[in-house]
């Protein structure tokens, strides 16, 4: 598009005064959260059994601090040896205390597990920033405190099972694997640890290899939490140790959450076994700006859509379609909210976007940058300084993108934004549905008949109408398509963990 | 008029967009009974069958999931209506099949009264299985069971039009299209019946049948992109892992109903439905203004 090229010159020549770099005249004094109240161990062993024991295979490896590359502590690594021992302990569990408790009785502990993450709140927020790389206002506001309400919210469900699924007695599956991604490493543990022991299943959960830190800390609740040893064991370690979980005989139920690619490997792996597999895989969601839509919020909507946690979101809003008639005063408003987005050290309380996970997502990014490059679009970035160590990307955008263009197809996983046009309702509609991915989408407008016409033809688990990345307990959450299969959170996300 | 006069046979063929074509493939195969009678030549569907079935039920799709629920439902219990007039058809073609005079009444009153079961259930799941959410924040939340689209079925060889008509009907109440493939060794109530369906305002490409060797057509349907379930009602478990397999690579919902005996009260429930569905979860913000936030 012609009048886009001459737009971006025109920003390039008075970049001189851009109107609202908050941080050119006056710089913020940094605000920084300590970290004196933290304690990170040196070494980190296996969650066994309710004890923490050395692994069988007797590797370990780092986890660093990406917005730093610091060692922050080293971390067993389990082999099958390991998943073994932890898959006995479960089962051990199962058939034994667990197993036979009422369900009023496993409520009392999954509350007390909730009330204990709000008790050493501050200490997991911070970790999570130093582990992952999350802004810490983020990490406090929201990761923390939505693992807590999590854990809280199924407590509840514990001996209300019956009420849940009409004309059924529903009963527990038995032992749960359970496979964690990095982007929301507690919260994530809470998605999948709090429905299984609600509904009194056992739990093998193993965290992402670059995040283990808060589901160690969390072991340590656990284990502060009295439960009985082996309903919850915590197995770090990378792929592999996720594929010797996945492919143990005696586990009942495998929850995974990562990429697709990954979870298609696991339904086959599950195939002809009696495993019951729920999947909340990848995304690359529409968010769709109507010229009737309220632009300011639409363009905070843009910006939390695709910058929260760095872009590392499954349901970010990375499509977004903006109505022709508005397009040029949208990419105005967007390049002058991007303008003032502050990056940098995670831990100071006015970064917008901290650090990206790790070198390797970092290189992802990169490498869909230049494919996004090559293929035509038109590149955008702030023009800001990153900090010299550490994994940082400066927030993205691209116009001119073709539908067909990878960047605009396939999941980047980063701050990166691709901006197409359109014109009427059914032609974003289509566009929007023509991706394999359906777990989320945007709508903004302030016609409400537009909005359902929306919302019930979009093909997707999540919809936001002039909101985005929201999230809750209550509200069930998980992909259609090749985005996964079963959801979490809700009502809904008990019948994953249960036979009805 | 003459006493022996020459009978008429029917010719089987398949059930595609509301149409009866033969397979594209020109093959056919002989049905026969346990005495040995030859009762049909059915068409041997084939790949091609499927993926143009497939086609059309896609066109289906996007008319049947957005028709009003009442009036899924009233198409449902019509396809009851016209199956109840043709009665002594089905019993006399079950009957033909090896089925004893007996049982086949049994079955086509059974398979009746499932489509009836489920003609009400088509606007009421929604009410059960639906929720509205009571999020801390101040947003309106609620959550609906929607159809999950294309559905690839593999019917059983027993019980041959009670477990069809027990696999399409939940599938097809909850706003899916379907493409099935009946019992191969009786097939005959399968097309029958698809002449039933055609008679009941059921929109072409909702349903549609292929005869023919579920070993061959099952793994087209599980390998097509463009189906998004695939319902496991026979009876043979290597056919199951093959089907997995291939169904991965687009993540295919996959549901095996080996276990379930049709006959009885465990062959009809709302979680045949909800089996089918994926579950929408809608967010929109509540005003804020002027003092307390209002909250659902």
């Amino acid at each position: 598009m012609a009048t886009t090229k001459k737009t971006a010159t025109k920003k390039v020549a008075k970049k001189a005064a851009p109107s609202l770099k908050f941080n050119t005249a006056w710089e913020y004094a940094p605000a920084l959260e300590g970290t004196s109240h933290v304690t990170i161990a040196p070494q980190y062993e296996l969650f066994i059994d309710g004890k923490f024991v050395k692994p069988e295979s007797g590797k370990y490896f780092n986890t660093i601090n990406p917005a730093t590359e610091a060692n922050l502590s080293s971390i067993a690594e389990a082999n099958a040896a390991d998943v073994d021992k932890a898959v006995k302990a479960a089962r051990k569990a199962y058939n034994g205390a667990w197993g036979k408790m009422s369900g009023a009785e496993r409520a009392k502990y999954i509350f007390r597990i909730s009330r204990m993450i709000q008790e050493k709140a501050r200490e997991l927020c911070v970790i999570e920033t130093l582990d992952g790389g999350k802004p810490i206002r983020e990490s406090r506001d929201i990761d923390i405190p939505l693992a807590a309400n999590h854990f809280f919210y199924y407590a509840g469900w514990a001996d209300k099972l019956d009420y849940a699924f009409p004309n059924r007695k529903p009963t527990s599956l038995g032992v749960a694997g359970q496979i964690i991604p990095w982007n929301f490493p507690l919260l994530m543990a809470a998605w999948k640890i709090a429905p299984a022991l609600a509904t009194g299943n056992t739990v093998v959960l193993k965290p992402a290899e670059t995040t283990p830190l808060t589901a160690l800390k969390l072991a340590e609740i656990i284990q502060e939490c009295d439960l009985p040893p082996g309903v919850v064991n915590i197995l770090t370690g990378a792929g592999a140790t996720g594929a010797a979980l996945v492919q143990h005989n005696d586990i009942n139920k495998i929850a995974f959450t990562g990429s697709t690619e990954v979870g298609k490997l696991i339904q086959q792996a599950c195939a002809g076994s009696s495993k019951k597999l729920t999947l909340e895989l990848g995304g690359k969601a529409a968010n769709i700006i109507f010229e009737d839509a309220p632009l300011d919020q639409a363009v905070e909507g843009i910006i939390n859509g695709i910058f929260f946690n760095q872009g590392h979101v499954c349901c970010a809003g990375s499509r977004l379609f903006v109505q022709e008639s508005v397009y040029k005063t949208v990419l105005r408003k967007l390049k002058d909210r991007m303008a003032t987005l502050i990056v940098g050290n995670p831990l100071d309380k006015n970064t917008d976007i901290g650090a990206i996970n790790s070198k390797q997502q970092l290189d992802t990014i990169h490498k869909y940058i230049t494919i996004g490059k090559k293929e035509g679009a038109e590149m955008y970035q702030t023009d800001i300084n990153l900090p010299r160590k550490g994994f940082y990307c400066k927030p993205t955008l691209f116009t001119d993108v073709a539908q067909s263009s990878r960047i605009a197809q396939e999941e980047i996983f980063g701050p990166v934004l691709t901006v197409q046009t359109f014109r009427t309702e059914d032609e974003v509609i289509e566009k929007a549905n023509n991706t394999p991915y359906g777990l989320s989408a945007g709508v903004w407008t302030d016609k409400g008949s537009k909005i359902f016409n929306l919302t019930t033809k979009i093909r997707a688990g999540v919809v936001w109408a002039n909101t985005y990345n929201k999230f809750d307990p209550t509200s069930p959450f998980g992909g259609y398509k090749e985005s996964g299969y079963g959801r979490e959170g809700g009502l809904q996300g008990l019948a994953g963990y249960l036979h009805i | 008029m003459s006493t022996n006069r020459l009978s008429i046979l029917k010719t089987y063929k398949l059930y595609i967009g509301g149409q009866f074509p033969r397979t594209e493939s020109g093959r056919s195969y002989k049905a026969t009974n346990s005495k040995g009678d030859h009762l049909a030549n059915m068409c041997w569907g084939s790949k091609k069958d499927v993926r143009d079935a497939i086609v059309s039920a896609r066109a289906a799709w996007k008319g049947w999931s957005a028709r009003a629920a009442f009036n899924r439902g009233q198409i449902l219990y019509r396809i009851a209506e016209m199956l109840e007039g043709r009665s002594e058809q089905f019993v006399s073609e079950l009957v033909s099949m090896d089925v004893t005079a007996q049982d086949a009444k049994e079955e086509v009153q059974d398979s009746i009264d499932r489509l009836v079961y489920y003609a009400g259930w088509c606007d009421k799941y929604q009410q059960v299985f639906g929720t509205v959410n009571p999020v801390a924040s101040s947003h309106f939340n609620f959550s609906v069971p929607e159809s999950t689209g294309v559905v690839g079925i593999v019917s059983k060889e027993a019980s041959p039009l009670l477990s069809l008509v027990s696999l399409i009907a939940p599938a097809i109440a909850g706003g899916n299209t379907v493409v099935v493939i009946p019992s191969y060794s009786k097939p005959l109530a399968a097309i029958s019946f698809a002449e039933v369906i055609n008679d009941s305002d059921v929109p072409g490409g909702v349903i549609n049948i292929i005869t023919g060797k579920a070993t061959e057509l099952a793994p087209a349907l599980a390998e097509h992109m463009d189906v998004n379930a695939l319902v496991l009602g026979n009876e043979s478990d290597e056919l199951d892992k093959d089907a997995i397999l291939k169904g991965t690579h687009n993540l295919k919902r996959i549901v095996a109903y080996h276990e379930i005996n049709w006959k009885t009260e465990q062959g009809q429930s709302p979680y045949f439905i909800l089996d089918l569905q994926e579950t929408k979860t809608t967010w929109h913000p509540i005003e804020n203004i002027g003092g307390a936030g209002a909250k659902y």
